[in-house]
């Protein structure tokens, strides 16, 4: 729980960074489009963020023993639930990260309908994949 | 400047999601599946992650620009549209059956985590398909993040 609490944190921190800095949403889905987009010598800094993102997730997992059980998944089920957020988080303009955090933390209508949307329709999901189907 | 600031922003974000345990997929089906032993270890990342965020935004607001950039980019969009809810609808359905979502995703990818690796393929491939469908049958939205 400990461990909950200091990520949750420091992903808050990064949010209010990445406004205070940049005046960016830290949405990743988004981020992460905008690194991909051609022209790319427009959105350097988003792929400045997402290679931030390997960086400080190598140097935790380096530094720290945060052991996690490791949970076996069918690539196939990965695979399809990969294609499934790809396409939802772009349509619906975001993911855990810009609605869940940045958007429902500047209390946007839209960001807070869409989290409540993803957390219901995810436990919904993944009830019936992992527990009633598993 | 800009690009160390967005450097560091993604450093602490990631950091955050592997401490967090946000990176093992396990940990959110454990979260999404409502079963005995359910965690709700998540609950306390998502809380703690908003409310520094929220207290933060607050006491930016009276800025007029950020550090290293001329204006903030805040999404102005305010309205509930089909595309926001249809959008929502599809990500929950994908993270309840994959147990990833972006952030998570992209970080495993980088620490060799094969499970993730194969998860951006598939999200490579949906974002491609997004794109085709946008290109023909609409006009381009602007993004909340």
């Amino acid at each position: 729980m400990l461990n909950a609490l200091i990520g949750g944190v420091l992903i808050g921190l990064a949010a209010v960074w990445m406004h205070a800095s940049l005046g960016r949403v830290a949405g990743i889905s988004g981020i992460f489009a905008q690194a991909l987009k051609p022209p790319y010598g427009k959105a350097l800094w988003a792929i400045a963020f997402v290679i931030g993102l390997g960086v400080g997730g190598w140097v935790a997992t380096a530094g720290l023993d945060a052991e996690y059980a490791r949970m076996a998944l069918d690539p196939l089920t990965l695979a399809l639930g990969g294609v499934i957020v790809g396409i939802g988080t772009r349509l619906g303009s975001g993911c855990t990260s810009g609605h869940g955090v940045c958007g429902t933390a500047r209390l946007s209508k839209r960001s807070i309908v869409a989290t409540m949307i993803f957390v219901s329709v995810g436990m919904l999901t993944g009830t019936i994949v992992h527990g009633v189907l598993a | 400047m800009k690009l160390v600031a967005a450097l560091f922003g993604g450093a602490v974000f990631g950091a955050g999601l592997v401490i967090s345990g946000m990176t093992e997929p396990g940990n959110i089906i454990a979260f999404l599946n409502i079963a005995p032993g359910w965690n709700a270890a998540l609950i306390v990342v998502m809380a703690s992650a908003l409310a520094v965020t929220f207290i933060g935004y607050r006491l930016l607001a009276g800025r007029s620009a950020p550090l290293f950039d001329d204006a903030f980019h805040t999404p102005t969009k305010q309205q509930l549209d089909p595309r926001l809810l249809t959008g929502a609808v599809v990500f929950g359905v994908g993270w309840g059956v994959s147990g990833y979502c972006p952030g998570p995703a992209i970080v495993g990818t980088f620490l060799l985590d094969e499970r993730a690796l194969i998860f951006m393929v598939g999200y490579l491939v949906g974002v491609g398909i997004y794109e085709l469908a946008d290109r023909r049958f609409t006009t381009p939205a602007l993004t909340d993040g």
